[in-house]
């Protein structure tokens, strides 16, 4: 158990210092990557709790993904940060209170550990053992039996977000020259090439 | 303290010297593969290729090696330091990382965990990374441009990959990497009656439009011709590289080529029956599978080459309707149509 103890305290403590620097960083871009190494390293703690699907998707949907494209717009972009450090008081209680929020929330989600042990034992749906079947085996079990719904609900609510932003960029601009492969591969020698005789000294 | 020592410190020490052993193999092989692609362009145009350093050029990559770590590292002005020196070993340090769970043949894998072909894709996935800080970083036009392009057709290509894989893991029923090549032992040539010919066992002939995807995904996905835009020399000088020189310039280099064998060794794995032998009679079969696994991988690599010679670079908005618009859509009518087979035919348990 050291060595998992040791572990533990390495990603937390990695998490925790890297989400510090992603607020605190001058340079927006640093703060991405920062932001890219708090989700790198609670993937590590994922795989310490035995989620080892769960942390992987976290690594290639978050920082292979989303991440990616974060540091995409924030590069592109051309943020002043000392101007929006300008307002930022302004914002203070709004961003205290959502802060305090998810303080409580976090402190009755775990509080129900501590105060009230057996209720982690009666999930809606039985945890089955580790060892007995994988991880990506329960998952899938639970995801397309018990919750098919829900899932099929949320695939179709990221269609919807993906049809409206397809939609909202999509511009169709007219007398743009535009390369239909099939009807080149299509073309043959007798539609696209003319053989003519050209009279000496006259030309065509 | 006696107990420390053989639960924690002596596997400890056998995983580091496996993974240094798999390592050293791996760089020279990597050398060689380097010497390979040079000397297989060159046939293709008919020229010699590099032939000075030792016999046949065979010692032409350790003198690059040389040349590379005696020149002195530039770093611009304008760049940032801290991460246009991280982008190089980020690229290195990743692409070098997937090869923890590759099984070069049965049972010699540092670590066998269930999640196999899920870790390689996420390692593989961060590789744009590299490519991203290193083009930011070195505070410049082409530079920039190169990352930016990358961004764009690594993300786009990895899609259908995850979808061949998703084709892939259906068939075998685990994300195992080695449960991926026992599922291989069996399959179209037993149900045909010529067990020996186990080369029909493999996923290349059922998933054979998979096989393909992912062959040109696994281009894309490297940055190989013909879809080397990040570094496209005829417009971008060398795309995110033109800053770097010497040592960091050869991590670029090292982590381009050591990903290049990692697709081919999971091509290898998903496709061709890893270590199997082709033919299961006695000559074949007293092969080690580590020899087969390394064929197997020399072989798509030559593919890779000889794309290289013979393909002309796609443009970039060809580069993106390929991926978006053709292997996107085969590839999820794929995943349909092979879980729809799966389960009327009932074939695996």
């Amino acid at each position: 158990m050291i060595l998992q103890t040791l572990f533990f305290y390495l990603f937390a403590a990695v998490t925790v210092a890297s989400a510090f620097m992603v607020i605190s960083s001058r340079n927006p871009v640093h703060s991405v990557l920062f932001l890219i190494l708090a989700f790198f390293n609670s993937a590590g703690l994922f795989l310490l709790l035995g989620a080892e699907f769960l942390a992987m998707i976290l690594v290639v949907v978050y920082v292979g993904a989303v991440a990616v494209l974060f540091l995409f717009v924030v590069m592109m972009l051309d943020v002043d940060f000392a101007e929006l450090r300008h307002g930022a008081l302004q914002y203070l209680p709004i961003g205290g209170l959502i802060g305090l929020i998810l303080l409580i929330e976090l402190v009755m989600v775990l509080g129900a550990w501590v105060i009230a042990p057996d209720v982690s034992a009666t999930p809606a749906a039985p945890i089955p053992p580790m060892g007995e079947t994988s991880n990506v085996a329960a998952l899938g079990q639970l995801l397309y039996t018990r919750y098919v719904y829900f899932f099929q609900a949320a695939g179709m609510v990221l269609l919807v977000a993906m049809v409206g932003a397809i939609v909202l960029t999509l511009r169709h601009k007219e007398g743009v020259k535009r390369q239909d492969i099939s009807q080149q591969v299509a073309r043959t020698p007798e539609q696209s090439i003319e053989v003519r005789k050209v009279p000496s000294r006259k030309g065509i | 303290m006696n107990d420390f020592w053989s639960t924690y410190g002596f596997p400890f020490l056998v995983m580091l010297g496996q993974s240094l052993l798999l390592l050293v193999v791996l760089l020279v092989i990597i050398a060689y593969i380097l010497l390979a692609d040079r000397k297989i362009w060159a046939a293709v145009q008919m020229r010699r290729g590099p032939n000075v350093v030792g016999a046949f050029g065979l010692m032409q990559s350790f003198a690059d090696l040389g040349k590379f770590a005696l020149k002195e590292p530039v770093i611009p002005a304008g760049a940032d330091k801290t991460v246009f020196l991280l982008a190089p070993l980020v690229t290195v340090i990743l692409s070098m990382a997937a090869w923890a769970v590759v099984p070069v043949a049965d049972g010699w894998v540092i670590a066998d965990i269930n999640v196999g072909i899920l870790y390689i894709f996420a390692i593989s996935s961060l590789g744009v990374y590299g490519v991203i800080m290193g083009g930011w970083a070195s505070n410049s036009k082409y530079p920039f441009l190169g990352a930016l392009r990358s961004a764009a057709q690594m993300v786009s290509y990895e899609v259908s990959i995850g979808f061949v894989i998703i084709t892939v893991l259906m068939c075998v029923g685990s994300l195992n990497l080695t449960a991926i090549v026992t599922s291989q032992e069996s399959g179209l040539a037993t149900m045909l009656g010529v067990p020996w010919l186990s080369i029909l066992n493999w996923y290349w002939l059922p998933l054979f439009p998979m096989f393909v995807v992912f062959f040109i995904s696994a281009l894309a996905e490297t940055n190989r011709p013909p879809f080397d835009l990040p570094e496209a020399e005829s417009e971008l000088v060398a795309g995110f590289m033109v800053e770097y020189g010497s040592v960091p310039y050869m991590m670029f280099m090292l982590g381009e080529y050591v990903s290049i064998a990692l697709m081919c060794a999971l091509m290898t794995i998903m496709f061709m029956g890893g270590w199997l032998p082709p033919i299961d009679v006695a000559p074949f079969t007293w092969v080690p599978g580590v020899i087969w696994f390394a064929l197997k991988c020399l072989l798509v690599f030559f593919m890779f080459a000889m794309v290289k010679a013979i393909v002309p670079r796609y443009r970039y908005d060809q580069l993106m309707r390929l991926g978006w618009k053709v292997f996107l859509p085969i590839s999820l009518v794929a995943v349909v149509v092979v879980a729809l087979v799966l389960k009327l035919t009932g074939w695996h348990g």
